[in-house]
Protein backbone atom coordinates (compact mmCIF):
# COMPACT_ATOMS: atom_id res chain seq x y z
CA UNK A 1 0.00 0.00 0.00
CA UNK A 2 1.31 3.40 -0.99
CA UNK A 3 1.51 6.13 1.62
CA UNK A 4 -0.64 8.36 -0.59
CA UNK A 5 -3.67 6.40 0.57
CA UNK A 6 -3.49 8.00 4.03
CA UNK A 7 -4.38 11.35 2.48
CA UNK A 8 -7.53 10.12 0.74
CA UNK A 9 -9.94 10.71 3.64
CA UNK A 10 -8.70 14.28 3.83
CA UNK A 11 -9.01 14.86 0.08
CA UNK A 12 -12.67 13.80 0.22
CA UNK A 13 -13.20 16.02 3.27
CA UNK A 14 -11.42 18.94 1.60
CA UNK A 15 -13.61 18.78 -1.52
CA UNK A 16 -16.82 18.42 0.50
CA UNK A 17 -16.14 21.02 3.18
CA UNK A 18 -13.57 23.48 1.82
CA UNK A 19 -14.08 23.66 -1.94
CA UNK A 20 -17.83 23.06 -2.34
CA UNK A 21 -18.97 25.52 0.41
CA UNK A 22 -17.11 28.32 -1.38
CA UNK A 23 -19.18 27.67 -4.50
CA UNK A 24 -22.38 27.88 -2.49
CA UNK A 25 -21.62 31.53 -1.67
CA UNK A 26 -21.59 32.24 -5.41
CA UNK A 27 -24.67 30.03 -5.90
CA UNK A 28 -26.72 31.95 -3.33
CA UNK A 29 -25.53 35.32 -4.66
CA UNK A 30 -27.22 34.67 -8.00
CA UNK A 31 -30.13 32.50 -6.87
CA UNK A 32 -33.32 33.64 -5.20
CA UNK A 33 -35.80 30.91 -4.22
CA UNK A 34 -34.02 28.44 -6.46
CA UNK A 35 -34.27 30.70 -9.52
CA UNK A 36 -31.24 32.12 -11.26
CA UNK A 37 -31.28 35.92 -11.20
CA UNK A 38 -28.66 38.64 -11.29
CA UNK A 39 -30.90 41.49 -10.06
CA UNK A 40 -29.99 41.25 -6.36
CA UNK A 41 -26.33 40.74 -7.18
CA UNK A 42 -26.20 43.85 -9.37
CA UNK A 43 -28.30 46.04 -7.09
CA UNK A 44 -26.00 45.15 -4.17
CA UNK A 45 -22.93 45.97 -6.26
CA UNK A 46 -24.48 49.33 -7.13
CA UNK A 47 -25.33 50.17 -3.51
CA UNK A 48 -22.99 53.12 -2.78
CA UNK A 49 -23.79 52.97 0.95
CA UNK A 50 -22.26 49.49 1.24
CA UNK A 51 -19.06 50.61 -0.51
CA UNK A 52 -18.79 53.55 1.89
CA UNK A 53 -19.07 51.18 4.84
CA UNK A 54 -16.38 48.97 3.29
CA UNK A 55 -14.10 51.99 2.95
CA UNK A 56 -14.83 53.04 6.56
CA UNK A 57 -13.92 49.51 7.70
CA UNK A 58 -10.65 49.57 5.80
CA UNK A 59 -9.80 52.98 7.34
CA UNK A 60 -10.73 51.67 10.79
CA UNK A 61 -8.59 48.57 10.29
CA UNK A 62 -5.70 50.77 9.12
CA UNK A 63 -5.95 53.00 12.22
CA UNK A 64 -6.14 49.91 14.46
CA UNK A 65 -3.02 48.47 12.82
CA UNK A 66 -0.99 51.68 13.11
CA UNK A 67 -1.89 52.25 16.78
CA UNK A 68 -1.21 48.59 17.62
CA UNK A 69 2.19 48.84 15.93
CA UNK A 70 3.10 52.05 17.79
CA UNK A 71 2.06 50.57 21.15
CA UNK A 72 3.48 47.09 20.56
CA UNK A 73 6.92 47.95 19.20
CA UNK A 74 8.22 49.50 22.45
CA UNK A 75 6.80 46.57 24.43
CA UNK A 76 8.49 44.00 22.20
CA UNK A 77 11.73 46.02 22.16
CA UNK A 78 11.88 46.37 25.95
CA UNK A 79 11.09 42.67 26.42
CA UNK A 80 13.73 41.60 23.91
CA UNK A 81 16.40 43.51 25.85
CA UNK A 82 15.55 41.90 29.17
CA UNK A 83 17.10 38.81 30.72
CA UNK A 84 15.68 35.74 28.93
CA UNK A 85 13.97 34.18 31.93
CA UNK A 86 12.37 37.46 33.06
CA UNK A 87 11.25 38.31 29.53
CA UNK A 88 9.75 34.86 29.05
CA UNK A 89 7.73 35.31 32.21
CA UNK A 90 6.50 38.84 31.39
CA UNK A 91 5.71 37.96 27.78
CA UNK A 92 3.31 35.27 29.04
CA UNK A 93 1.42 38.08 30.80
CA UNK A 94 0.96 39.78 27.44
CA UNK A 95 -0.21 36.63 25.69
CA UNK A 96 -2.70 35.31 28.27
CA UNK A 97 -5.53 37.67 27.18
CA UNK A 98 -5.17 36.31 23.65
CA UNK A 99 -6.37 32.92 24.88
CA UNK A 100 -9.24 34.34 26.84
CA UNK A 101 -12.60 34.39 25.06
CA UNK A 102 -12.55 37.68 23.16
CA UNK A 103 -16.32 38.11 23.06
CA UNK A 104 -16.28 38.01 26.85
CA UNK A 105 -13.53 40.65 26.99
CA UNK A 106 -15.41 42.86 24.54
CA UNK A 107 -18.51 42.46 26.70
CA UNK A 108 -16.46 43.62 29.67
CA UNK A 109 -15.40 46.76 27.77
CA UNK A 110 -19.03 47.42 26.93
CA UNK A 111 -19.80 47.39 30.66
CA UNK A 112 -16.72 49.43 31.60
CA UNK A 113 -17.50 52.16 29.06
CA UNK A 114 -21.12 52.16 30.15
CA UNK A 115 -20.74 52.19 33.95
CA UNK A 116 -17.15 52.65 35.11
CA UNK A 117 -15.82 55.23 32.63
CA UNK A 118 -18.76 56.93 30.91
CA UNK A 119 -16.55 60.03 30.63
CA UNK A 120 -14.07 58.11 28.47
CA UNK A 121 -16.83 56.96 26.15
CA UNK A 122 -18.05 60.53 25.77
CA UNK A 123 -14.52 61.76 25.11
CA UNK A 124 -13.75 59.06 22.49
CA UNK A 125 -17.17 59.06 20.84
CA UNK A 126 -18.68 55.91 19.35
CA UNK A 127 -16.08 55.54 16.64
CA UNK A 128 -13.19 56.20 19.03
CA UNK A 129 -14.53 53.68 21.54
CA UNK A 130 -14.79 51.01 18.85
CA UNK A 131 -11.23 51.83 17.76
CA UNK A 132 -9.91 51.55 21.32
CA UNK A 133 -11.49 48.14 21.88
CA UNK A 134 -10.24 46.91 18.49
CA UNK A 135 -6.72 48.01 19.49
CA UNK A 136 -7.21 46.22 22.80
CA UNK A 137 -8.29 42.99 21.08
CA UNK A 138 -5.50 42.91 18.52
CA UNK A 139 -2.55 44.27 20.54
CA UNK A 140 -1.22 40.83 21.63
CA UNK A 141 -1.28 39.67 18.00
CA UNK A 142 1.08 42.52 17.15
CA UNK A 143 3.35 42.04 20.18
CA UNK A 144 3.92 38.34 19.51
CA UNK A 145 5.57 38.43 16.04
CA UNK A 146 7.54 41.59 16.92
CA UNK A 147 8.85 40.00 20.11
CA UNK A 148 9.77 36.81 18.24
CA UNK A 149 11.76 38.74 15.64
CA UNK A 150 13.44 41.19 18.01
CA UNK A 151 14.48 38.55 20.54
CA UNK A 152 16.20 36.52 17.80
CA UNK A 153 18.14 39.55 16.61
CA UNK A 154 21.90 39.03 16.71
CA UNK A 155 23.09 41.34 19.50
CA UNK A 156 26.65 41.45 18.11
CA UNK A 157 25.32 43.48 15.16
CA UNK A 158 24.27 46.20 17.60
CA UNK A 159 27.69 46.16 19.24
CA UNK A 160 29.33 46.35 15.84
CA UNK A 161 27.20 49.35 14.94
CA UNK A 162 28.12 51.10 18.20
CA UNK A 163 31.81 50.25 17.74
CA UNK A 164 31.70 51.81 14.31
CA UNK A 165 30.57 55.07 15.87
CA UNK A 166 26.79 55.09 15.40
CA UNK A 167 24.75 56.68 18.16
CA UNK A 168 22.13 54.53 19.84
CA UNK A 169 19.35 56.32 17.91
CA UNK A 170 21.25 55.71 14.68
CA UNK A 171 21.79 52.04 15.58
CA UNK A 172 18.07 51.65 16.19
CA UNK A 173 17.06 53.33 12.94
CA UNK A 174 19.67 51.77 10.68
CA UNK A 175 20.10 48.31 12.22
CA UNK A 176 17.29 47.25 14.56
CA UNK A 177 14.36 48.67 12.63
CA UNK A 178 15.27 47.26 9.18
CA UNK A 179 16.01 43.84 10.69
CA UNK A 180 12.63 43.76 12.43
CA UNK A 181 10.63 44.35 9.24
CA UNK A 182 9.63 40.65 8.90
CA UNK A 183 8.07 40.85 12.36
CA UNK A 184 6.29 44.09 11.44
CA UNK A 185 4.91 42.56 8.24
CA UNK A 186 3.56 39.46 9.95
CA UNK A 187 2.13 41.57 12.80
CA UNK A 188 0.40 43.87 10.33
CA UNK A 189 -1.12 40.87 8.49
CA UNK A 190 -2.32 39.38 11.76
CA UNK A 191 -4.07 42.62 12.72
CA UNK A 192 -5.18 44.34 9.51
CA UNK A 193 -7.09 41.51 7.78
CA UNK A 194 -9.10 40.33 10.81
CA UNK A 195 -9.76 43.97 11.74
CA UNK A 196 -11.48 44.64 8.39
CA UNK A 197 -13.99 41.88 9.08
CA UNK A 198 -14.50 42.54 12.81
CA UNK A 199 -18.19 42.77 13.63
CA UNK A 200 -18.41 41.78 17.28
CA UNK A 201 -16.73 44.91 18.60
CA UNK A 202 -18.88 47.44 16.68
CA UNK A 203 -22.02 45.43 17.51
CA UNK A 204 -21.32 45.32 21.25
CA UNK A 205 -19.54 48.65 21.80
CA UNK A 206 -21.67 50.58 19.31
CA UNK A 207 -24.87 49.01 20.65
CA UNK A 208 -26.13 48.64 17.10
CA UNK A 209 -25.57 52.35 16.42
CA UNK A 210 -22.26 51.93 14.62
CA UNK A 211 -21.77 49.66 11.61
CA UNK A 212 -18.70 48.25 9.96
CA UNK A 213 -18.69 46.01 6.89
CA UNK A 214 -18.86 42.82 8.99
CA UNK A 215 -22.09 44.09 10.56
CA UNK A 216 -23.61 44.65 7.13
CA UNK A 217 -22.93 41.01 6.29
CA UNK A 218 -24.14 39.83 9.68
CA UNK A 219 -27.38 41.81 9.32
CA UNK A 220 -27.96 40.44 5.83
CA UNK A 221 -27.83 36.87 7.12
CA UNK A 222 -29.00 37.04 10.70
CA UNK A 223 -32.02 39.26 10.90
CA UNK A 224 -34.05 39.09 14.09
CA UNK A 225 -37.11 38.05 12.13
CA UNK A 226 -36.36 34.71 10.55
CA UNK A 227 -34.28 34.09 7.44
CA UNK A 228 -32.14 36.89 6.12
CA UNK A 229 -31.43 37.94 2.55
CA UNK A 230 -28.92 35.34 1.34
CA UNK A 231 -28.42 37.00 -2.06
CA UNK A 232 -27.34 40.35 -0.57
CA UNK A 233 -25.22 38.71 2.12
CA UNK A 234 -23.47 36.40 -0.33
CA UNK A 235 -22.70 39.26 -2.71
CA UNK A 236 -21.26 41.31 0.16
CA UNK A 237 -19.15 38.30 1.19
CA UNK A 238 -17.77 37.93 -2.33
CA UNK A 239 -16.75 41.61 -2.33
CA UNK A 240 -15.11 41.13 1.06
CA UNK A 241 -13.28 38.00 -0.05
CA UNK A 242 -11.89 39.76 -3.12
CA UNK A 243 -10.74 42.82 -1.11
CA UNK A 244 -9.05 40.62 1.47
CA UNK A 245 -7.33 38.54 -1.20
CA UNK A 246 -6.03 41.71 -2.86
CA UNK A 247 -4.70 43.05 0.47
CA UNK A 248 -3.06 39.68 1.20
CA UNK A 249 -1.41 39.66 -2.21
CA UNK A 250 -0.07 43.18 -1.67
CA UNK A 251 1.29 42.25 1.74
CA UNK A 252 2.82 39.00 0.48
CA UNK A 253 4.56 41.06 -2.15
CA UNK A 254 6.22 43.16 0.58
CA UNK A 255 7.03 39.98 2.47
CA UNK A 256 8.80 38.52 -0.56
CA UNK A 257 10.85 41.68 -1.05
CA UNK A 258 11.95 41.32 2.54
CA UNK A 259 12.91 37.67 2.17
CA UNK A 260 15.08 38.48 -0.83
CA UNK A 261 16.67 41.33 1.11
CA UNK A 262 17.20 39.02 4.05
CA UNK A 263 19.30 36.64 1.99
CA UNK A 264 22.08 39.21 2.04
CA UNK A 265 22.82 38.27 5.63
CA UNK B 1 19.08 60.02 33.22
CA UNK B 2 19.61 56.35 32.48
CA UNK B 3 17.83 55.38 35.67
CA UNK B 4 14.86 57.58 34.78
CA UNK B 5 14.70 55.96 31.36
CA UNK B 6 14.71 52.51 32.92
CA UNK B 7 11.83 53.33 35.23
CA UNK B 8 9.88 54.81 32.31
CA UNK B 9 10.27 51.47 30.56
CA UNK B 10 8.81 49.57 33.51
CA UNK B 11 5.99 52.07 33.93
CA UNK B 12 5.09 51.65 30.25
CA UNK B 13 5.08 47.85 30.50
CA UNK B 14 2.99 47.99 33.67
CA UNK B 15 0.49 50.36 32.03
CA UNK B 16 0.11 48.08 29.03
CA UNK B 17 -0.36 44.98 31.20
CA UNK B 18 -2.96 46.95 33.16
CA UNK B 19 -4.74 47.94 29.93
CA UNK B 20 -4.89 44.28 28.85
CA UNK B 21 -6.21 43.05 32.18
CA UNK B 22 -8.70 45.78 33.09
CA UNK B 23 -11.74 44.06 31.52
CA UNK B 24 -10.81 40.68 32.98
CA UNK B 25 -10.37 42.12 36.48
CA UNK B 26 -13.60 44.07 36.14
CA UNK B 27 -15.58 40.92 35.35
CA UNK B 28 -13.91 38.90 38.10
CA UNK B 29 -14.70 41.61 40.68
CA UNK B 30 -18.32 41.77 39.54
CA UNK B 31 -18.63 37.98 39.55
CA UNK B 32 -19.02 38.34 43.33
CA UNK B 33 -21.77 40.93 42.99
CA UNK B 34 -25.37 40.25 43.91
CA UNK B 35 -27.46 40.61 40.75
CA UNK B 36 -30.86 39.62 42.06
CA UNK B 37 -33.69 42.06 41.51
CA UNK B 38 -36.65 40.66 43.37
CA UNK B 39 -36.77 37.04 42.25
CA UNK B 40 -35.04 37.57 38.92
CA UNK B 41 -31.34 37.69 38.12
CA UNK B 42 -30.25 40.39 35.66
CA UNK B 43 -26.55 40.34 34.87
CA UNK B 44 -26.82 43.28 32.51
CA UNK B 45 -26.44 45.76 35.34
CA UNK B 46 -22.67 45.50 35.69
CA UNK B 47 -22.35 48.93 37.28
CA UNK B 48 -24.09 48.73 40.64
CA UNK B 49 -22.41 47.00 43.54
CA UNK B 50 -25.13 45.43 45.66
CA UNK B 51 -23.18 43.20 47.98
CA UNK B 52 -20.98 40.12 48.05
CA UNK B 53 -22.33 36.73 47.02
CA UNK B 54 -21.13 33.43 45.55
CA UNK B 55 -24.52 32.76 43.98
CA UNK B 56 -23.28 33.56 40.43
CA UNK B 57 -20.89 30.61 40.58
CA UNK B 58 -23.70 28.29 41.62
CA UNK B 59 -25.90 29.68 38.82
CA UNK B 60 -23.15 29.10 36.31
CA UNK B 61 -23.50 25.34 36.47
CA UNK B 62 -27.26 25.22 36.37
CA UNK B 63 -27.90 27.86 33.72
CA UNK B 64 -27.40 28.18 29.99
CA UNK B 65 -23.85 29.51 30.44
CA UNK B 66 -22.71 26.24 31.99
CA UNK B 67 -24.41 24.19 29.29
CA UNK B 68 -22.77 26.14 26.49
CA UNK B 69 -19.39 25.96 28.27
CA UNK B 70 -19.77 22.19 28.41
CA UNK B 71 -20.75 22.03 24.74
CA UNK B 72 -17.71 24.16 23.85
CA UNK B 73 -15.41 21.71 25.61
CA UNK B 74 -17.09 18.70 23.97
CA UNK B 75 -16.91 20.19 20.48
CA UNK B 76 -13.27 21.22 21.03
CA UNK B 77 -12.27 17.77 22.30
CA UNK B 78 -13.99 15.79 19.54
CA UNK B 79 -13.12 18.13 16.67
CA UNK B 80 -9.44 18.44 17.61
CA UNK B 81 -8.99 14.65 17.92
CA UNK B 82 -10.71 14.00 14.57
CA UNK B 83 -8.82 16.86 12.90
CA UNK B 84 -5.52 15.52 14.24
CA UNK B 85 -6.18 12.02 12.91
CA UNK B 86 -7.34 13.18 9.45
CA UNK B 87 -4.70 15.92 9.25
CA UNK B 88 -1.79 13.65 10.23
CA UNK B 89 -2.84 11.05 7.66
CA UNK B 90 -3.20 13.81 5.11
CA UNK B 91 0.28 15.21 5.81
CA UNK B 92 1.89 11.76 5.51
CA UNK B 93 0.00 11.02 2.30
CA UNK B 94 0.52 14.41 0.71
CA UNK B 95 4.22 14.26 1.49
CA UNK B 96 4.53 11.05 -0.55
CA UNK B 97 2.76 12.56 -3.56
CA UNK B 98 4.21 14.04 -6.72
CA UNK B 99 5.17 17.68 -6.48
CA UNK B 100 2.31 19.03 -8.61
CA UNK B 101 -0.52 17.23 -6.82
CA UNK B 102 1.12 18.07 -3.50
CA UNK B 103 1.25 21.79 -4.26
CA UNK B 104 -2.33 21.80 -5.50
CA UNK B 105 -3.66 20.17 -2.33
CA UNK B 106 -1.53 22.36 -0.06
CA UNK B 107 -2.73 25.52 -1.81
CA UNK B 108 -6.38 24.52 -1.37
CA UNK B 109 -5.63 23.64 2.26
CA UNK B 110 -4.32 27.14 2.85
CA UNK B 111 -7.68 28.58 1.84
CA UNK B 112 -9.37 28.30 5.27
CA UNK B 113 -6.30 29.90 6.89
CA UNK B 114 -6.22 32.87 4.49
CA UNK B 115 -9.99 33.29 4.26
CA UNK B 116 -11.54 35.66 6.77
CA UNK B 117 -13.49 33.72 9.45
CA UNK B 118 -16.57 35.55 8.30
CA UNK B 119 -16.38 34.10 4.79
CA UNK B 120 -15.61 30.60 6.09
CA UNK B 121 -18.59 30.79 8.44
CA UNK B 122 -20.90 31.98 5.68
CA UNK B 123 -19.70 29.33 3.25
CA UNK B 124 -20.66 26.65 5.79
CA UNK B 125 -23.96 28.38 6.50
CA UNK B 126 -24.78 28.32 2.78
CA UNK B 127 -23.73 24.66 2.40
CA UNK B 128 -25.92 23.55 5.30
CA UNK B 129 -28.80 25.75 4.14
CA UNK B 130 -28.67 24.04 0.77
CA UNK B 131 -28.35 20.51 2.16
CA UNK B 132 -31.11 21.09 4.72
CA UNK B 133 -33.48 22.49 2.08
CA UNK B 134 -32.84 19.34 0.03
CA UNK B 135 -33.46 17.15 3.07
CA UNK B 136 -36.74 18.94 3.76
CA UNK B 137 -37.87 18.33 0.19
CA UNK B 138 -37.05 14.65 0.60
CA UNK B 139 -38.98 14.61 3.87
CA UNK B 140 -35.93 13.76 5.96
CA UNK B 141 -34.64 15.21 9.23
CA UNK B 142 -32.38 18.27 8.92
CA UNK B 143 -28.78 18.35 10.09
CA UNK B 144 -28.72 19.55 13.70
CA UNK B 145 -26.54 22.20 15.32
CA UNK B 146 -24.06 19.82 16.93
CA UNK B 147 -23.09 17.88 13.78
CA UNK B 148 -22.89 21.20 11.90
CA UNK B 149 -20.57 22.68 14.55
CA UNK B 150 -18.43 19.52 14.54
CA UNK B 151 -18.06 19.50 10.74
CA UNK B 152 -17.14 23.19 10.66
CA UNK B 153 -14.65 22.97 13.53
CA UNK B 154 -12.96 19.86 12.12
CA UNK B 155 -12.68 21.55 8.71
CA UNK B 156 -11.02 24.76 9.86
CA UNK B 157 -8.68 22.86 12.22
CA UNK B 158 -7.30 20.25 9.78
CA UNK B 159 -5.07 22.69 7.81
CA UNK B 160 -3.35 23.77 11.03
CA UNK B 161 -2.57 20.12 11.82
CA UNK B 162 -1.24 19.51 8.30
CA UNK B 163 1.03 22.55 8.42
CA UNK B 164 2.36 21.57 11.87
CA UNK B 165 3.11 17.98 10.83
CA UNK B 166 4.66 18.83 7.42
CA UNK B 167 7.90 20.41 8.73
CA UNK B 168 8.47 17.36 10.96
CA UNK B 169 8.09 15.05 7.97
CA UNK B 170 10.71 17.05 6.13
CA UNK B 171 13.14 16.46 9.01
CA UNK B 172 12.27 12.78 9.23
CA UNK B 173 13.65 10.24 6.76
CA UNK B 174 11.59 9.53 3.69
CA UNK B 175 12.75 5.92 3.72
CA UNK B 176 11.42 5.12 7.19
CA UNK B 177 8.10 3.78 5.91
CA UNK B 178 9.66 1.58 3.22
CA UNK B 179 12.35 0.36 5.59
CA UNK B 180 9.74 -0.70 8.15
CA UNK B 181 7.82 -2.56 5.43
CA UNK B 182 10.99 -4.29 4.20
CA UNK B 183 11.57 -5.50 7.74
CA UNK B 184 8.17 -7.19 7.69
CA UNK B 185 5.75 -4.56 8.99
CA UNK B 186 2.28 -4.25 7.51
CA UNK B 187 1.53 -0.73 6.15
CA UNK B 188 -0.50 -0.03 9.28
CA UNK B 189 2.32 -1.21 11.58
CA UNK B 190 4.87 0.80 9.60
CA UNK B 191 2.75 3.88 10.08
CA UNK B 192 2.07 3.37 13.77
CA UNK B 193 5.48 2.05 14.85
CA UNK B 194 7.92 3.90 12.60
CA UNK B 195 6.50 7.04 11.00
CA UNK B 196 4.20 8.41 13.71
CA UNK B 197 6.63 8.17 16.65
CA UNK B 198 9.15 10.09 14.58
CA UNK B 199 6.78 13.01 13.87
CA UNK B 200 5.04 13.01 17.27
CA UNK B 201 6.11 16.55 18.30
CA UNK B 202 4.52 17.92 15.12
CA UNK B 203 1.33 15.98 15.78
CA UNK B 204 1.19 17.26 19.36
CA UNK B 205 1.60 20.89 18.35
CA UNK B 206 -0.99 20.42 15.60
CA UNK B 207 -3.41 18.98 18.14
CA UNK B 208 -2.89 21.90 20.53
CA UNK B 209 -3.38 24.31 17.63
CA UNK B 210 -6.64 22.58 16.63
CA UNK B 211 -7.81 22.63 20.24
CA UNK B 212 -7.18 26.38 20.64
CA UNK B 213 -8.72 27.21 17.26
CA UNK B 214 -11.87 25.38 18.27
CA UNK B 215 -12.02 26.88 21.80
CA UNK B 216 -11.39 30.39 20.45
CA UNK B 217 -13.85 30.31 17.60
CA UNK B 218 -16.79 32.63 17.59
CA UNK B 219 -17.49 33.74 14.02
CA UNK B 220 -17.80 30.37 12.30
CA UNK B 221 -19.90 28.85 15.09
CA UNK B 222 -22.13 31.92 15.11
CA UNK B 223 -23.03 31.56 11.45
CA UNK B 224 -23.24 27.77 11.44
CA UNK B 225 -25.54 27.14 14.39
CA UNK B 226 -29.16 28.12 14.91
CA UNK B 227 -30.39 27.15 18.37
CA UNK B 228 -27.67 25.46 20.40
CA UNK B 229 -24.17 26.80 20.21
CA UNK B 230 -20.83 27.26 21.88
CA UNK B 231 -19.94 29.63 24.71
CA UNK B 232 -18.82 32.63 22.67
CA UNK B 233 -22.07 32.62 20.69
CA UNK B 234 -24.02 32.42 23.93
CA UNK B 235 -22.04 35.38 25.32
CA UNK B 236 -22.60 37.42 22.16
CA UNK B 237 -26.33 36.91 22.02
CA UNK B 238 -26.86 37.47 25.75
CA UNK B 239 -24.64 40.55 25.67
CA UNK B 240 -26.89 42.04 23.02
CA UNK B 241 -30.05 41.00 24.83
CA UNK B 242 -31.35 42.39 28.10
CA UNK B 243 -30.29 39.54 30.38
CA UNK B 244 -26.54 40.05 30.18
CA UNK B 245 -23.73 37.54 30.77
CA UNK B 246 -22.85 35.87 34.05
CA UNK B 247 -19.44 37.43 34.90
CA UNK B 248 -18.43 34.31 36.84
CA UNK B 249 -17.52 32.88 33.42
CA UNK B 250 -14.45 35.14 33.38
CA UNK B 251 -13.06 33.55 36.56
CA UNK B 252 -13.86 30.04 35.40
CA UNK B 253 -11.90 30.58 32.16
CA UNK B 254 -9.15 32.83 33.52
CA UNK B 255 -7.91 30.86 36.54
CA UNK B 256 -7.28 27.50 34.77
CA UNK B 257 -5.74 29.33 31.80
CA UNK B 258 -3.26 31.32 33.90
CA UNK B 259 -2.39 28.27 35.99
CA UNK B 260 -1.74 26.19 32.89
CA UNK B 261 0.40 28.83 31.18
CA UNK B 262 2.41 29.59 34.32
CA UNK B 263 3.08 25.91 34.97
CA UNK B 264 4.18 25.34 31.38
CA UNK B 265 6.38 28.41 31.48
CA UNK B 266 7.94 27.60 34.85
CA UNK B 267 8.67 24.08 33.66
CA UNK B 268 10.43 25.50 30.61
CA UNK B 269 12.49 27.90 32.73
CA UNK B 270 13.40 25.09 35.14
CA UNK B 271 14.51 22.92 32.25
CA UNK B 272 16.64 25.71 30.81
CA UNK B 273 18.24 26.23 34.24
CA UNK B 274 18.97 22.53 34.55
CA UNK B 275 20.54 22.56 31.13
CA UNK B 276 22.69 25.59 32.01
CA UNK B 277 23.90 24.01 35.23
CA UNK B 278 24.57 20.73 33.45
CA UNK B 279 26.60 22.39 30.73
CA UNK B 280 28.59 24.35 33.33
CA UNK B 281 29.39 21.13 35.15
CA UNK B 282 30.57 19.56 31.91
CA UNK B 283 32.77 22.57 31.25
CA UNK B 284 34.28 22.39 34.78
CA UNK B 285 35.04 18.71 34.38
CA UNK B 286 36.61 19.41 31.04
CA UNK B 287 38.78 22.05 32.75
CA UNK B 288 40.35 19.49 35.06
Amino acid sequence: MKRKVFAYPYIVWMILFIVIPMFFIIYYAVNVNGQFTLTKFISTLKDVGKWKVLWASVVMAFKTTVICLLLAYPIAYILSNMKKSVAGFISVLFFVPMWMNFVLRTYAWQAILEYLLPGLKKFLGLEGSVLMVLVYDFLPFMIMPLYNTLSKLDKSLLEASRDLGASSAMTFLRVVLPLSVPGIVSGVTMVFIPAITAFTVPALIGNGMYHLYGNEIELAFKTLSGQGDYAVGSTLSIILLISVLVSTLIMNHFDKDQKQGGQLW
Amino acid sequence: MKKAFRSIKYVYLALMVFFLYVPIIYLIVYSFNDFTIGKRVAYANLGKWKGFTLQNYANLFTGEAGRSLLLTLEIAAISSVVATVIGTGAAIGIYAMKKRTRNLILNVSELPMVNPDLVTGISFMMLFAFVNSLLVKLGMAQIGDIPKLLIAHISFSIPYVIFSVMPRLRQSSNLLYEAAMDLGCSPWQALMKAVIPDIMPGITSGFIMALTMSLDDFVVSYFVSDLRSVLSVYIYSSARGAKGVNPALATVIFIPLVTLLLVVNLMRIAKEREYEIQSKKVKLKGGK
